[in-house]
């Protein structure tokens, strides 16, 4: 089926009509999934994105049994632009990026490939979710852009404890967040003194004046190879 | 004493008829409270429970009773519960348990044919309904079937519509005097809608309410009626996908329709598109229409009016009126006069961006460009509005109207719509505003007014109905899976429970061996809490 011709714009006119009233008119989600990733988990290859666009998956999406193979084939070009990150040539030697993840302590918050530690969010496969830009200008400034749903928060409890740690989950009555040390914290929000969304802000540091610009092109380079598990 | 007694006479009920379940005892559900008779809880739309041993002062000492496990997950189901048996329901299927230890009594299900398509919305099902010796059940390959109550066996099932254009249907029925009620949903595929009745003995179809008329019938003049537009009424949309209420003293049934179709491409429908996005109130012996009252005229953004309309009476100037009230999709509250459908008073309980306010005849004054385009419109509330399926709750203690509110705009696109049955025809949809706050709460209306009382608010909006009790307690759940209670009077929040799973479904409550419980379905579990 890999000789099928795919016309992007032609799927991205049959999306907007039968994919985008659950999927959004852009992919960004809704009743059903967002589409803007570069890897979607039930669809990994483009034989298995037609069978899920044909058949659909259930009980909850339906299959669009009416398009044709070259249909579906375009459809799934179009899936596939919405996560796309274009391909980039970039400065740096991903091996000495390596080396420099390694000497500035980001495996000390970061984990890539099982090691490191879990506090701040997971970079297996950080080259195939973010563009050289986007993490060039995270190192330098990390509050600039943070993950979609990062949120940083400060509490004190009634005994006048203060802690600061990402967000884990909250609801209307409770809140987790995870501290520096990695460890969950569980509070009721009616019992705590203080609650401040730290909307801007990040426990990671700016690194712009402690990497050299080789170095920063190394380690860019290095997260960008980042691709996770094949 | 009084519920010993009753209790009695059920007792003897069960031994000699095994809970048959009258008209009349549908008709007064309020002098047996620890049973759970309809979708409502009532003919008038309530979902209160008279019950009142759990108490603002006690309810932190709510507990799980028992849970049940379904096959799948988001259960939207609302169960009845008679004499100590509930019966609930999944897509598909019904089962009764033992209300006292969740312990399965019997099932049964019908296979969903392999080339079913849901178009539009999820594989569902919101509960049962029962009347006499008959639990009936609404399938999503659009078969009405009648089973045993004491065994689940079949007595009778009718094919309402052919599933594969788009027909489908997730509601629980309405049982009236002799018949069951029945909508469709398919608003997104191009379905002409309808309201039906069958013969809750024999199964057979007593009437037929079209919710888009056809050439001839009053209110097609709404539609294009010439040119190349004219054929668009058999596709006009109009699902009737939520329950109705029911007033036995004036044997008008009050049912809300869904928009119309192509929902977000108006191109090929100009009109007010009766009766879409409308509150109709239709005879129950014939389905003859009494009155309409059409809140969102040529909808252009998928605001069914499909909801639980609540009837309640209150004096209008001096004068006690049967009244009905609709807290609608498109962020209006709305009361109307129940007999005749005259607009008595309206506003906004939700932020909405789309009309000025409405006229002194309920009519929506709508803001020019706020239609959806084709680069994009950004217009509140999002397609699934203020509030959506999902009941609302009146408490004849607190005179309140208690809404779970979803507050969220969208990006509204207009595209191309060609039909084709059985596929998608919406003519567009929406997308996330970016970087947009999103929230929810639980709202208590006055009643007469639609004022706000008071607020809760909520991390997240809400998929969850509402439930008032006569202990003055709201119960209600949200999408992190937290079952709460608030104090029906001021909205203090002063119990809540983390179900570990998503809450898309209405509470109820009722009594096993005179101790009442409460219950809601969250995910893939059904859980039942009492002291």
């Amino acid at each position: 089926m890999n000789a099928i011709a795919q016309d992007t714009a032609a799927g991205k006119k049959i999306f907007e009509s039968q994919c985008a009233l659950c999927h959004g008119q852009t992919g960004t989600g809704g009743r059903g999934p967002s589409l803007q990733r570069p890897k979607l988990t039930k669809a990994p290859d483009d034989e298995a994105l037609w069978k899920v666009i044909s058949n659909g998956i259930q009980p909850e999406m339906p299959g669009a049994w009416q398009l044709n193979v070259r249909e579906v084939a375009s459809v799934g070009a179009y899936v596939k632009s919405l996560g796309a990150i274009p391909p980039e040539v970039l400065p740096g030697d991903p091996g000495r990026g390596e080396r420099v993840y390694q000497s500035k302590g980001c495996a000390g918050c970061h984990m890539v490939a099982g090691r490191g530690e879990g506090f701040g969010p997971e970079l297996t496969d950080i080259g195939s979710r973010r563009n050289g830009t986007h993490l060039r200008e995270t190192i330098l400034h990390p509050s600039a852009e943070l993950p979609e749903g990062f949120l940083y928060v400060a509490i004190v409890t009634q005994s006048g404890a203060a802690i600061r740690g990402i967000r884990v989950n909250e609801d209307s009555f409770n809140l987790q967040i995870k501290d520096a040390r990695g460890h969950f914290h569980s509070f009721a929000k009616s019992e705590l003194r203080e609650l401040r969304r730290l909307n801007n802000e990040t426990p990671m540091p700016a690194y712009g004046g402690s990497l050299s610009n080789a170095e920063l092109d190394d380690l860019v380079a290095y997260l960008a190879s980042l691709k996770g598990k094949s | 004493m009084k519920f010993a007694v009753w209790l009695g006479a059920g007792w003897l009920i069960a031994v000699s008829a095994f809970a048959q379940v009258s008209y009349d005892r549908i008709v007064n559900a309020q002098k047996e409270p620890g049973n759970w008779l309809t979708y409502s809880g009532n003919y008038s739309g309530h979902r209160y429970s008279p019950l009142s041993q759990i108490t603002p002062s006690n309810v932190t000492g709510l507990r799980v009773k028992w849970a049940h496990q379904f096959e799948s997950g988001r259960t939207e189901t609302s169960p009845i519960v008679v004499d100590g048996v509930m019966y609930i329901t999944a897509p598909n299927s019904a089962a009764a348990l033992d209300a006292r230890t969740g312990r399965e009594l019997w099932k049964w299900s019908r296979p969903i044919p392999k080339d079913y398509q849901s178009i539009g919305f999820g594989r569902v099902n919101r509960g049962p309904a029962i009347l006499d010796n008959q639990l009936f059940v609404a399938t999503l390959d659009c078969y009405l079937v009648a089973l045993d109550l004491k065994s689940g066996a079949e007595r009778w099932s009718v094919k309402v519509e052919d599933y594969k254009p788009g027909y489908s249907m997730t509601l629980a029925p309405l049982a009236i005097k002799g018949k069951v009620l029945i909508g469709v949903s398919g608003g997104e595929a191009g379905i002409r809608g309808f309201i039906d009745a069958y013969d809750s003995v024999t199964g057979k179809r007593t009437w037929r309410f079209w919710t888009v008329p056809a050439p001839g019938e009053p209110g097609y003049q709404t539609w294009p009626q010439e040119g190349t537009l004219k054929d668009s009424w058999k596709t006009g949309g109009g699902s009737t996908w939520v329950t109705g209420s029911y007033d036995p003293e004036s044997n008008l049934v009050y049912w809300g329709i869904g928009n119309p179709g192509p929902d977000w491409n108006a191109d090929s429908r100009p009109g007010d598109n009766l009766y879409t996005c409308s509150l109709v109130a239709l005879d129950g012996d014939t389905g003859a229409l009494k009155w309409h009252f059409q809140f969102t005229p040529h909808d252009t953004h998928d605001w069914d009016s499909t909801h639980v309309p609540v009837l309640f009476e209150a004096e209008v100037r001096g004068v006690k009126r049967k009244l009905v009230a609709v807290a609608n999709r498109n962020a209006f509250f709305y009361v109307l006069d129940r007999t005749n459908g005259e607009f008595i008073t309206g506003r906004a309980y939700a932020k909405q961006t789309w009309a000025k306010g409405l006229d002194d005849r309920g009519r929506p004054m709508v803001i020019p460009n706020t239609e959806p385009s084709a680069e994009g419109t950004i217009a509140y509330p999002n397609l699934n509005g203020a509030t959506v399926w999902f009941s609302p709750s009146y408490s004849p203690l607190t005179n309140l109207f208690y809404v779970s509110v979803r507050e969220l705009g969208s990006i509204y696109y207009k595209r191309e719509a060609d039909y084709k049955p059985g596929t998608f025809f919406a003519g567009g949809g929406e997308a996330d505003i970016p970087k947009s706050e999103k929230s929810g709460a639980i709202r208590a209306l006055e009643v007469a007014t639609g004022k706000m009382r008071w607020e809760f608010p909520l991390h997240t909006a809400s998929w969850s109905g509402v439930l008032s009790t006569g202990g003055a307690l709201v119960f209600a759940g949200s999408d992190e899976g937290n079952f709460f209670a608030l104090d029906a009077l001021n909205g203090k929040p002063l119990w809540d429970f983390q179900t570990g799973g998503l809450i898309a479904s209405n509470p109820i409550s009722f009594n096993v061996d005179g101790k009442q419980y409460v219950c809601i379905a969250a995910d893939r579990v059904l859980y039942v809490f009492g002291l």
